[in-house]
């Protein structure tokens, strides 16, 4: 039989040197298309309320004058004046320029509705408790919904531990203010074991003890069950459909040819593909994070995001607005670019080209 | 284990007493009466009827038969992976001295790959695209050897691409970045990494060019002189299979029909589906005619009474349509299942 020469690899192995520069230009393109969407974005919060016919000082004082009764000329001057404090009457390219500029360095200027106040010390104060809440509750449904969904599609798994995930399919169509409102009901007003509201009981002084911590957590539970409940069987139902697939798959079965143990194959081969596609799901969830927090904050009565925003809304303080507006927009494409940047880890067939 | 040794025991003298070429050498694998059955909505399915043979150490057997004839479920039945709703119903297979149908789950575990290895048609995916090779190789041998240390792992990992031809560097490499003959021979690295006594290699050249088919072929050859494996040839190409195997057995409706050595299977086959089969061979003689075998092969679910080529067979007898002919030991490497060959068999 004649001799096979050995395969050689010369096509596709690429020299060091020549691979990093590859990435640096890459990162480089990554973080300005990063900053033009925040631009992009930005530019639309800045015209879009300014088409609208609300001058948000005047709405304010006229409330004011209504409720305390001030003389006519005195709201004019005193409009006058606020405005020119905050720039409103200069030209539109001025203050879109000066808003630009502002956004380069997170200022976003002086609250309205609670003016000593300024837009970043109220998104400062009120974050912590949206990322404590909000993104650990989408991490921890994310997990829970794609381990059940794995072990949904999975033949060798026992029966029980396949239908565990139904009841999370079924919650799946009760709405998170529904869910919180019959947990509150059940939870905490019949049975009385957790608190109906609040970050942490009133009279308490934020401290750095384990009282406290456990007072923390115990404020937490049950807008993050309303939260974790609905969600984990919308990961359940992708995961269960992507690991059918996945089980079929020749790979598969080879690696049980191998003789592999059943948890190598279910977590190298099995988990590990069917993944791939719910991490592209998980950055979205987290980027509608404040949406969801807009209403489970404000049934609990927690002092996040959503609840600032919520205020914001109500009392027309547009600089608020746009500050949570444009620092979600902030967030969400830098979540989006990390993901771009983790890809290539998690499937190396995708290539940052 | 009673029946066993004495099954074995009564092989050992019929080998003893005939064969002078080989007979010392006793076979390394043996099937007995493998039965596997599908259990569908439409009804049952035999896919494996009564499949009986034995190889020797270094012996190249080749299974032929149409689509559906059981060839690939002989295969998954040997390895122990037949899944629901398929069932092996009876049977042993030994390979060396065990049963592997009576070992438990956790001893089938180490007998894959370590006793018998199966090497899928890798072409496409039959590795896991997220791993790089080196890792899919190195979890195999961790799953059987769990004290052995990482520098060994990895070496006995390199030796194994080192015979099917690949550079070290594909260790590194994902599967993407591989061809599909590249993959192939990863699959067969895989396949001889513990050194099995017998290798099932499951149409390992479809989706290949003929070049990378000989290749991979050559290759297969190679690895299982060198650790003296028997190898099962499972595909549907006569030509390639007339180069390689010593052995072939065909297969028709779950069941092996005939096994014959190459040279007696081309030159003068017994059973009249392994004749019909041979003559459809394209011949120069005869060029631009098609031969064909006339009709269909019969659905599982409903197969014929009797013999179950009898509705297709050119020398039907009035028997063949209401009794199952049995497998008639012609000479120690001739078995033939047909009612021609009835009582035929050597003493």
């Amino acid at each position: 039989m004649a001799k096979v020469p050995p395969p050689s690899f010369s096509g596709s192995t690429r020299t060091s040197g020549e691979h990093s520069f590859m990435t640096l230009k890459l990162i480089a393109r990554r973080i300005g298309f990063l900053f033009m969407v925040i631009w992009a974005a930005s530019t639309i919060i800045f015209f879009v309320p300014r088409l609208s016919p609300v001058n948000p000082v005047r709405e304010r004082f006229s409330e004011i004058a209504r409720l305390s009764g001030f003389a006519p000329e005195d709201l004019e001057k005193i409009i006058e004046s606020f405005s020119k404090q905050f720039g409103l009457d200069r030209p539109l390219w001025e203050q879109y320029i000066d808003y630009l500029w502002n956004i380069m360095r997170f200022d976003f200027g002086f609250s309205l509705n609670r003016y000593p106040s300024t837009v970043i010390e109220l998104i400062a104060q009120s974050l912590p408790w949206t990322i404590g809440l909000l993104v650990v509750t989408t991490i921890l449904s994310f997990v829970i919904g794609n381990l059940l969904g794995a072990i949904a599609a999975w033949p060798r798994a026992p029966r029980w531990a396949r239908n565990f995930s139904t009841p999370f399919v079924l919650f799946m169509g009760v709405p998170p203010v529904l869910m919180g409102v019959l947990l509150l009901f059940f939870v905490g007003f019949r049975l009385k074991l957790l608190p109906l509201g609040g970050a942490y009981s009133i009279g308490v002084v934020p401290n750095w003890s384990w009282e406290f911590a456990l007072d923390l957590l115990r404020h937490q539970i049950l807008p993050a069950l309303a939260l974790i409940l609905g969600s984990v069987g919308g990961w359940v139902l992708t995961m269960r459909g992507m690991g059918i697939t996945i089980q079929g798959e020749d790979y598969v079965n080879f690696a049980e040819h191998k003789g592999l143990n059943g948890v190598t194959i279910f977590r190298d081969y099995y988990l590990r593909n069917a993944l791939l596609p719910q991490m592209t799901g998980l950055a979205l969830a987290l980027g509608t994070v404040v949406t969801s927090a807009i209403i489970v904050e404000g049934l609990f009565a927690l002092p996040g995001v959503g609840t600032v925003l919520i205020n914001a809304i109500r009392a027309n303080d547009f600089p608020v607005i746009y500050g949570i507006v444009i620092f979600i927009t902030i967030a969400i494409a830098a979540i989006m670019t990390l993901m771009e940047f983790l890809y290539p880890l998690l499937d190396p067939r995708i290539k940052n080209e | 284990m009673n029946a066993a040794t004495a099954t074995t025991r009564r092989t050992k003298e019929r080998k003893r007493g005939s064969d002078q070429k080989q007979g010392a050498i006793e076979p390394v694998l043996r099937v007995r009466n493998l039965e596997v059955t599908y259990f569908t909505d439409a009804g049952r399915a035999r896919a494996l009827d009564d499949v009986t043979f034995s190889l020797r150490p270094g012996e190249k057997l080749g299974i032929v038969g149409e689509s559906g004839s059981g060839k690939s479920t002989l295969a998954l039945a040997m390895m122990r992976m037949i899944k629901p709703p398929g069932r092996i119903e009876g049977g042993e297979v030994f390979v060396g001295g065990t049963d592997l149908m009576a070992l438990g789950d956790r001893a089938m575990r180490e007998a894959r790959l370590g006793k018998i290895s199966y090497i899928p048609q890798g072409a496409m995916n039959s590795l896991n695209p997220v791993m790089r090779i080196g890792a899919q190789m190195e979890d195999a041998v961790r799953a059987h050897m769990p004290d052995e240390k990482k520098p060994q792992i990895v070496e006995r990992c390199m030796a194994a691409l080192k015979s099917v031809d690949l550079a070290r560097s594909a260790f590194r490499m994902f599967p993407h970045e591989l061809s599909g003959g590249m993959k192939q021979r990863v699959c067969i690295a895989i396949g001889i990494l513990l050194q099995p006594q017998v290798i099932i290699a499951d149409e390992p050249t479809s989706a290949l060019d003929v070049v990378t088919q000989r290749q991979v072929m050559e290759t297969i050859d190679r690895v299982q002189k060198q650790i003296n494996a028997a190898v099962i040839l499972i595909g549907h190409d006569m030509g390639l299979m007339a180069q390689f195997v010593d052995k072939v057995a065909v297969m028709y409706a779950g069941r092996l029909v005939e096994v014959a050595t190459v040279r007696d299977m081309f030159t003068g086959p017994r059973h009249p589906y392994a004749k019909a089969l041979i003559s459809c061979l394209p011949n120069l003689d005869n060029k631009g005619v098609f031969q064909g075998i006339p009709g269909l092969a019969p659905s599982l679910l409903r197969l014929p009474a009797g013999c179950t080529f009898h509705p297709r067979c050119a020398e039907v007898m009035d028997r063949c349509r209401v009794k199952r002919p049995d497998a008639e030991t012609l000479s120690d490497d001739r078995v033939v299942t047909c009612h021609l060959y009835s009582g035929n068999t050597k003493k």
